[in-house]
């Protein structure tokens, strides 16, 4: 909550800077006095663990880039001489791709708590679409990058995705041609491609550092949201964010590390394919293209129509659905934690999700469920990956288009509790919130 | 509204296990059928090595005899350029020597003997010609062949790869290899082999077009373009291990697992105590956030 | 620490800091721990490294002949003396001269006619050359230091004489250097 600053300098020289460049001010009421919900889970401290993410993915690939070589000819080698000679290469490669992994994990679960408490409804809309641009934004970074140690998946996964913009020459003849020879530099993904790759895969992580400046200001107009919903109503609501929520975003911060750690040092290719082991050849295409898992989903919406081009704005609008989410939900009610129907559509969305992400790394012709097998190859036959991926698909969209904007015309909701202190006050305190079986200390 | 929350709860419930079950048993229980035009081959189980799981290293002693393989038998064909003569002498490598942990690997007497051994291309300061002088540990392993179209000329128009990276570079990793270099079998009856192919069952590969027995017994496995190699009494071992085909093959699995990942020992190691470090800061840092959040109610 | 409403009574103060130093305190080892390898990954890597010794045949080398080197990615003068030239440069031994150094504590004994230098002027480090000069050794061109031919610093800006690699003759004709 933007209220007056308590920040009081101590010494002269604090002081005399504060006069200058009030740098301490901004830190001490950005970070260290600032009123928070003090009932804030650890769902919430996916934040904190997203800025230590950015930061680890911003110093080693700044150490990479002393040793990496973004020429086509080059690429792969000099990635093995990072991971042979450079000492501590391999340690600093596995940290980064690692990384970008464990940072979209993290991204996934601060979406998913986002949808589920509400964060994204007025007045924190503005806060709700920042976020959708750095997932945009670290979602080309991350395809970027990938591209960078020019192996098979690299560079197909290059070649996949670029070439979904010549699907626009059914709209306009000749623009998505002339899109992606733009993109490429040439006439097909080469070391043209590889290089603007490599010089664009460096700016963005600042342009993403510089949107979670605004991101973190536009929370810190109105405030945290909290699981109840609850706006924060006076100061017995809150507790300032050192040391409460430093301590416990650090202690969040270290398991996501244990997981982090256990990735780089003992599965460090578990998320990766042995075929991009495989220097890139432009003549022989891998059995099976698939893109690191962090994009499955969206890969599958991709590939769930035979049209290339409704194909590529069906993929293009499954990422739009996050940016128009605060218009789209009609519920008056903040946080699903009261709101009992909307819970179990948000648990299908997420399991239709993770089905897409499945249904993307699997070939699309491959059967699901098999119900026979065709007479002339004696292949079976059934409920396709693709298939599947069109009923989870819809359902994505649905749930964005029409179940949010209905549910909150026609859900019943349960009672809301008057302040976010009023849970944890004994009975007889201030008006518990009626109905027996609403008991908003449990979650949903 | 009590009554109907819970009527919705309870209805839900029952809608919800339902829902979750068949989508359950739709992803995780039914195995995916492949659809046609499928690559198959068959698992690579059953083997072991000594640097398997979080604890394991490699064996030095099984690393010498795999670089005896690789230079007596698939250097032949088979480059492996990424790597040079002193990477053989670095700690964890097949010559280091424990008694000079201190000595550089480029001055190992071990890989300078070795590096000796092949000549490579160089060019001669006085004259500008193409010469061919020995190799000092500084350079990169001498490929067979001086480039791709040789290397495809020499072997039928396939391209033996550079063996690297190969134990990443491929699904199954040095048990893989351990299970192809052992694994070929005579084409069962019904399968046409093309010239200069080989049928191994662990190679993938699609097998449908070369088979004209029943359609759903479609044999897995694929066609490699290289011949068995490992026999026994190929390679004489310095260590008198047997030279068995399955000793021969094991060896050069476990030399290749190194050369794909040499700083593997390293890296368990260093994961070992950084896992350990972690786990006692997150406990304290745990029981410093429960003495900070001990009074406030939340 | 907190000291708002929430503050503790009756708690011993040493007590309620001890877990939030040891946290931190190991916090900082992680830390230290953690930045050494992004500062070494900059020293230089295994291969760079190969190279930083080379052994080179000298056997070509006539009397009177200089053959220049590279290493460590700089050039160096091994330099096979003729009898004058080591007169010469044995004469000056004791001459008034700003880095004073024998001729013989710059080459091996029973070697006196190898003398191997590293060929970057002491001054602003261009490439002497031999030959011109009023000491009948090198001349830098670019300042107009003058070395002479045991590659000590006899005229001009150059501080120090040209400096000597490690190396060591690791049989007649061949020299390690490095």
């Amino acid at each position: 909550m933007s209220g007056h600053s308590t920040y009081e300098p101590k010494t002269a020289f604090e002081r005399w800077l504060d006069v200058r460049l009030p740098i301490l001010r901004m830190a001490h009421d950005t970070a260290i006095d600032f009123p928070t919900p003090k009932n804030l889970n650890y769902w919430y401290t996916f934040g904190g663990i997203l800025a230590v993410c950015l930061v680890i993915q911003i110093v080693s690939g700044l150490v990479l880039a002393m040793h990496y070589v973004a020429n086509s000819a080059l690429a792969f080698n000099s990635v093995e001489h990072i991971m042979r000679d450079v000492n501590h290469g391999w340690m600093i490669r596995y940290i980064h791709a690692n990384g970008a992994s464990m940072f979209f994990l993290a991204v996934y679960v601060h979406i998913a708590r986002g949808l589920y408490y509400g964060s994204y409804k007025a007045p924190r809309e503005i806060l709700w679409l920042l976020g959708c641009v750095i997932y945009l934004l670290m979602m080309a970074t991350a395809f970027m990058g990938y591209v960078l140690p020019w192996g098979q998946m690299s560079y197909y996964g290059a070649v996949v995705i670029t070439n979904l913009f010549s699907a626009f020459d059914r709209l306009i003849p000749g623009v998505g041609t002339a899109i992606t020879t733009w993109l490429w530099g040439g006439f097909a993904v080469d070391n043209a491609t590889l290089n603007r790759f490599f010089s664009l895969h460096y700016l963005l992580p600042f342009m993403i550092a510089g949107v979670v400046g605004l991101h973190i200001w536009a929370l810190h107009v109105p405030g945290n949201n909290n699981p109840t919903g609850v706006d924060v109503k006076s100061k017995e609501d809150t507790v300032p964010f050192h040391p409460y929520y430093t301590v416990k975003d650090g202690f969040a911060i270290l398991v996501f590390l244990l997981l982090f750690s256990w990735f780089v040092f003992f599965a460090p290719e578990a998320l990766g394919h042995a075929d991009n082991q495989v220097p890139a050849n432009p003549l022989v295409t891998p059995i099976h293209i698939v893109p690191e898992w962090y994009f499955l989903p969206f890969y599958a919406i991709l590939r769930a129509v035979p049209d290339k081009l409704v194909g590529v704005l069906l993929m293009f609008s499954a990422i739009a659905m996050l940016f128009l989410l605060p218009w789209l939900d009609t519920s008056k009610v903040r946080s699903m934690r009261y709101r009992p129907m909307a819970r179990w559509f948000f648990l299908i969305f997420i399991a239709a999700t993770l089905g897409l992400g499945w249904c993307g790394g699997k070939l699309p012709d491959d059967v699901v469920i098999a119900v026979g097998r065709d007479a002339a190859s004696g292949d079976p036959t059934g409920f396709t990956v693709v298939m599947l991926s069109r009923v989870l698909a819809a359902y994505y969209f649905a749930y964005f288009l029409l179940i949010l904007p209905l549910l909150g015309l026609f859900e019943k909701t349960l009672a809301i509790p008057e302040t976010i202190s009023t849970p944890v006050l004994p009975k007889g305190g201030a008006s518990m919130p009626s109905g027996a079986t609403a008991s908003p200390e449990k979650k949903g | 509204m009590t009554k109907l929350s819970m009527g919705f709860q309870a209805a839900f419930s029952r809608v919800r296990v339902g829902l979750l079950a068949t989508l359950a048993a739709a992803l995780l229980g039914a195995a995916v059928q492949p659809a046609s035009a499928k690559t198959t081959a068959r698992e690579a189980e059953g083997v072991s090595f000594s640097f398997d799981g979080p604890f394991g290293v490699f064996d030095q002693a099984e690393l010498q005899r795999g670089y005896k393989v690789y230079a007596e038998v698939c250097s032949a064909c088979h480059s492996m350029k990424l790597l040079s003569y002193r990477d053989l002498a670095q700690p964890g490598g097949p010559f280091y020597d424990p008694k000079h942990p201190n000595l550089p690997p480029a001055q190992s007497p071990y890989a300078k003997a070795i590096a000796a051994q092949y000549k490579v291309a160089d060019i001669d300061h006085d004259t500008g010609d193409a010469i061919e002088r020995p190799a000092t540990p500084a350079d990169h392993f001498r490929s067979p062949f001086p480039n791709e179209y040789a290397a495809r000329a020499a072997n039928g128009g396939a391209l033996p790869p550079d063996l690297s990276v190969i134990a990443r570079a491929r699904e199954g990793g040095p048990a893989y290899i351990y299970k192809l270099l052992l694994g070929y079998e005579d084409a069962p009856k019904g399968m046409t082999v093309p010239d200069g192919k080989y049928y191994n069952p662990y190679m993938p590969g699609d097998m449908g077009s070369f088979w004209s027995g029943p359609k759903d017994k479609v044999p897995e496995g694929g066609f490699i373009s290289m011949a068995k190699q490992l026999t026994p009494d190929r390679v004489q071992f310095d260590d008198k291990t047997p030279s068995t085909a399955e000793n021969e093959a094991h060896a050069v699995a476990t030399f290749l697992a190194w050369a794909a990942d040499p700083h593997m020992v390293e890296r368990k190691q260093t994961g070992l105590a950084v896992m350990l470090f972690l786990l006692v800061f997150t406990g304290l840092t745990y029981l410093s956030y429960r003495q900070i959040w001990r009074n406030v109610s939340h | 620490m907190a000291e708002t409403a929430h503050e503790t009574h009756g708690e011993d103060p040493h007590r309620r800091d001890f877990i939030h130093i040891a946290a931190m305190a190991t916090g900082a080892v992680g830390v230290a721990a953690t930045a050494w390898p992004f500062i070494d990954q900059m020293n230089p890597s295994a291969d760079t490294l190969a190279l930083a010794s080379i052994e080179q045949d000298i056997s070509k080398v006539t009397p009177g002949q200089q053959l220049v080197v590279l290493w460590r990615g700089k050039p160096v003068f091994v330099r096979h003396r003729t009898p004058a030239e080591i007169a010469a440069a044995v004469k000056d031994d004791h001459a008034d001269m700003r880095d004073p150094a024998t001729d013989a504590s710059r080459t091996k004994p029973g070697k006196q006619e190898w003398l191997i230098l590293i060929g970057v002027c002491t001054h602003l480090g261009c490439v002497p050359s031999f030959g011109t000069g009023d000491y009948g050794g090198w001349f830098c061109p670019c300042h107009g230091s003058v070395y002479d031919t045991s590659g000590r610093i006899r005229k001009g800006p150059a501080p120090k004489n040209l400096e000597l690699p490690d190396y060591e003759f690791t049989g007649p004709t061949k020299v390690k250097i490095g």
